[in-house]
């Protein structure tokens, strides 16, 4: 699975003409294909665009969406958004910590689960929510988010 | 004629479980074999009422809410029911059971919610794609420009600055290379008008921007959008391959000799990056820090050249101006706040949804009218407008007519479209101190007192939320504040004082409570409330199981304690509790 995951960074290393202009968009390939990015994606990237390390190290700490340490299979992004935050945010993700024993920006040695609070989802209309990878939930409350998650590793451990 | 059952899948719809309902009617259709041909549509506005379903049937137009499975089996197998009733919202345009749609008038989102968003077919058939024909077949740039300074439009981005001025001064460039943008980077917390829109009806603003670009002479456009809307990208990317393969956009559009392309970026999560010109540094591969203006991105913009940047829904509105005039559109609204906004209600109301409204009306019937107040036994108390940078305005101040300059005289600005309705149980101290510390972590750094100032106005709010505030707090707090807003480059910084601000104004008195009296009326900051178990405890022991600190002590089926000296506040009993039984007093 390594393989094929570091395979589309690959790809996209290739694709590209190596301007200034596509260090974002690499680095989001080399997110995208290892889920954080590892310390050789921003060596590679440097050798290619011509642009320091150093510099880039400067963009991927600037940019909330980069990652520099791996993820668990599913990533929790939290909504801490106005909406979320009068509704209860703050009670979920006491609920969240004690269910996984994380806190935000951690994930759990499983590698399973990885927690990140973010400010809005734009779904506030149905606050508080959680995403869980792409999926939104929303009308949620400590219980029902401790269910949620037991639900989704009962489901990891049977894949 | 077959029967048509829509379902409303943008990402509120499907937050709600649209998309499970979907994959059911299409199961049940296959399987009974039933005439029946089930679709999408993008936000149909009352997310409340989430997973929407429209059905379709011999030209009548009937909307469910709260929709079930078995509610949707039973719609698209013609029968009825109980159940079937208590989900019925609407029929055709009528105004719904609720009375959401009272009052509005939909231009922005005239689609939304009606037409499937991935189908050009459906778009041109709703008028789509007219104003582009109109202006590349019978309209000089400069006349383009002209109607819609007629118009009034100002810029849906929160600053209000009139669209067709923004265009004189990018045409007026030499020509060469010039770019659109359109910002979606819709970064206020609270607001969600952009993704619904992009979401519902990429299309009106792929027609805007291709306006644009031949009203001002550009040949390229770019996209900026949040990769927090993966619905909304994913939507664009097939609509920009769907309207160059029509020949919409591309190369020569519609034969006239025009061309013009749209590339998608993707932001990669900072605040700050909303900021057109530190927008424009985070296309170009860098942080995203704003620079000084002048130039202007209208001179020097993207890679040097002119730019002009509008907000997803300034774009939205502009094939409504075109066709039906710019005077059309100066006739709704104030004198100075021509057409629709977009309201995103959330927060503490019953109706929370996507509302669009003629300038003008007052934020009491926004509020009470249209979204059905705050929650039943709550009081109405705030409205807090603009995210991060703008401000609340007290329920005494709302029946204020909603346009730029009237919002801006209370100490908030209009923003984007975030409305975030607060009630009693809502601590204003709590609110700013939110707001600073949005603030404090997005401050790019750049100016000294947006990144140390932001922080030290933080510092003093935690310090009154934790009850340790100070009676020379108030005065540290406006006198920062004031600092902060004449000495930062960007707007960021400029209004980040703004929601504590506006807060000390008109709550001055909660502070005071914080401070003095070491008291939250609003129940609300931890630190300065007591917990306390209510007579409606039933002995259950799951709160005693919860407590961490083992502060929960009593007998099954016996009304529980708490002990205050061990109690460390955090709030799990609070959770735990299925009989509402514990309060904070
Ligand atoms: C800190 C900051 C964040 C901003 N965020 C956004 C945003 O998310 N979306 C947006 O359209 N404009 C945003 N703006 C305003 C833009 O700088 C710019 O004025 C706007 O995109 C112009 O479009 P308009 O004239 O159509 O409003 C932001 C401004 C500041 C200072």
């Amino acid at each position: 699975m390594a393989e094929s995951q570091g395979n589309s960074f690959a790809r996209a290393l290739w694709m590209t003409e190596g301007r200034a202009r596509d260090l974002i968009p690499l680095l989001q390939a080399a997110q995208e294909a290892f889920g954080y990015i590892p310390e050789r994606a921003m060596e590679s990237i440097a050798g290619l665009t011509g642009i320091p390390v150093s510099e880039i190290y400067g963009v991927v700490t600037f940019y909330k969406q980069f990652r520099l340490t791996r993820r668990g299979k599913y990533m929790l992004k939290l909504c801490d958004g106005t909406a979320c935050h009068v509704n209860g945010s703050t009670d979920l993700e006491i609920a969240v910590e004690d269910a996984l024993k994380i806190r935000r920006g951690q994930t759990d040695p499983d590698l399973l689960f990885t927690l990140e609070v973010v400010n809005c989802v734009g779904c506030c209309s149905l606050a508080p929510v959680l995403m869980v990878e792409d999926e939104t939930h929303g009308t949620l409350n400590p219980r029902k988010v401790t269910t949620l998650l037991k639900k989704l590793r009962t489901e990891a451990k049977s894949s | 004629m077959i029967r048509q059952i829509v379902v409303g899948t943008a990402t509120c719809g499907v937050a709600a479980g649209a998309n499970k309902l979907l994959a059911a009617l299409h199961d049940f259709v296959a399987e009974k074999k039933l005439d029946v041909q089930v679709t999408e549509t993008g936000c149909i506005g009352l997310c409340y009422r989430e997973p929407l379903i429209e059905v379709r049937e011999n030209g009548s137009r009937k909307l469910f809410g709260d929709v079930t499975a078995d509610v949707a089996k039973k719609l698209a197998a013609g029968e009825g029911g109980e159940d079937v009733e208590k989900c019925f919202l609407r029929e055709g345009d009528a105004v719904d059971r609720d009375g959401v749609l009272a009052g509005q008038k939909r231009i922005v989102l005239s689609r939304c919610g009606v037409i499937d968003p991935a189908s050009l077919d459906q778009y041109l058939e709703t008028d789509g794609y007219k104003a582009l024909r109109k202006v590349l077949g019978s309209m000089r740039p400069a006349e383009v420009i002209d109607e819609v300074l007629k118009s009034g439009l100002r810029g849906r981005g929160g600053g209000g600055f009139p669209t067709g001025k923004k265009w004189q001064f990018v045409a007026a460039q030499p020509p060469g290379e010039k770019y659109v943008i359109c910002n979606a980077d819709e970064g206020d917390p609270g607001a969600f008008m952009d993704r619904s829109t992009l979401e519902g009806d990429p299309f009106s603003v792929l027609e805007g921007m291709a306006i644009c670009g031949y009203a001002v002479g550009a040949g390229h456009g770019i996209i900026y959008c949040r990769a927090e809307y993966p619905k909304a990208l994913a939507r664009l990317r097939h609509s920009i391959v769907t309207a160059e393969r029509n020949g919409y956009l591309g190369q020569n559009i519609l034969g006239s000799g025009f061309s013009f392309d749209v590339h998608i970026k993707e932001g990669a999560g900072a605040f700050v990056c909303g900021e057109e010109t530190a927008l424009m540094a985070s296309i170009e591969g860098r942080r995203g820090m704003p620079r000084f203006r002048p130039p202007f991105p209208a001179v020097s913009g993207l890679w040097g050249r002119p730019t002009n940047i509008n907000n997803v829904e300034t774009f939205a509105n502009l094939w409504w101006i075109i066709l039906n005039g710019g005077a059309a559109f100066a006739a709704m609204g104030t004198e100075r706040s021509k057409g629709t906004k977009v309201f995103a209600l959330a927060g503490k109301i019953q109706r929370g949804g996507l509302v669009e409204i003629p300038m003008g009306m007052t934020i009491r019937d926004l509020v009470m009218k249209v979204g059905g107040g705050v929650g039943e036994g709550r009081t109405f108390k705030a409205v807090q407008l603009g995210g991060p940078s703008g401000g609340c305005i007290p329920a005494e101040k709302s029946d204020l007519p909603i346009d730029y300059e009237n919002i801006t005289a209370t100490g908030a600005i209009m923003g984007s479209g975030g409305m975030v309705v607060l009630d009693d149980a809502t601590c204003m101290v709590e609110v700013a101190r939110y707001f600073l510390s949005f603030t404090q972590a997005e401050s790019c750094g750049k100016c000294t007192f947006c990144r140390i100032g932001t922080k030290r106005m933080l510092e003093i709010l935690e310090r009154i939320v934790a009850g340790n505030g100070e009676p020379a707090d108030l005065d540290r707090l406006l006198d920062l504040g004031e600092k902060v807003k004449q000495s930062s480059l960007c707007g960021l910084g400029q209004t980040a004082p703004n929601p504590a601000l506006t807060t000390v104004k008109y709550f001055r008195s909660e502070y005071e409570a914080h401070i003095r009296d070491k008291k939250c009326p609003a129940h609300s900051c931890n630190a300065l409330v007591t917990y306390s178990i209510t007579d409606e405890c039933n002995g259950c022991t799951l709160c005693a199981k919860a407590c961490p600190s083992k502060a929960i002590t009593g007998e099954r089926k016996k009304k529980h304690e708490i002990d205050l000296q061990v109690c460390i506040k955090c709030g799990r009993c609070i959770a735990s509790c299925n009989m509402g039984a514990i309060l904070k007093v």
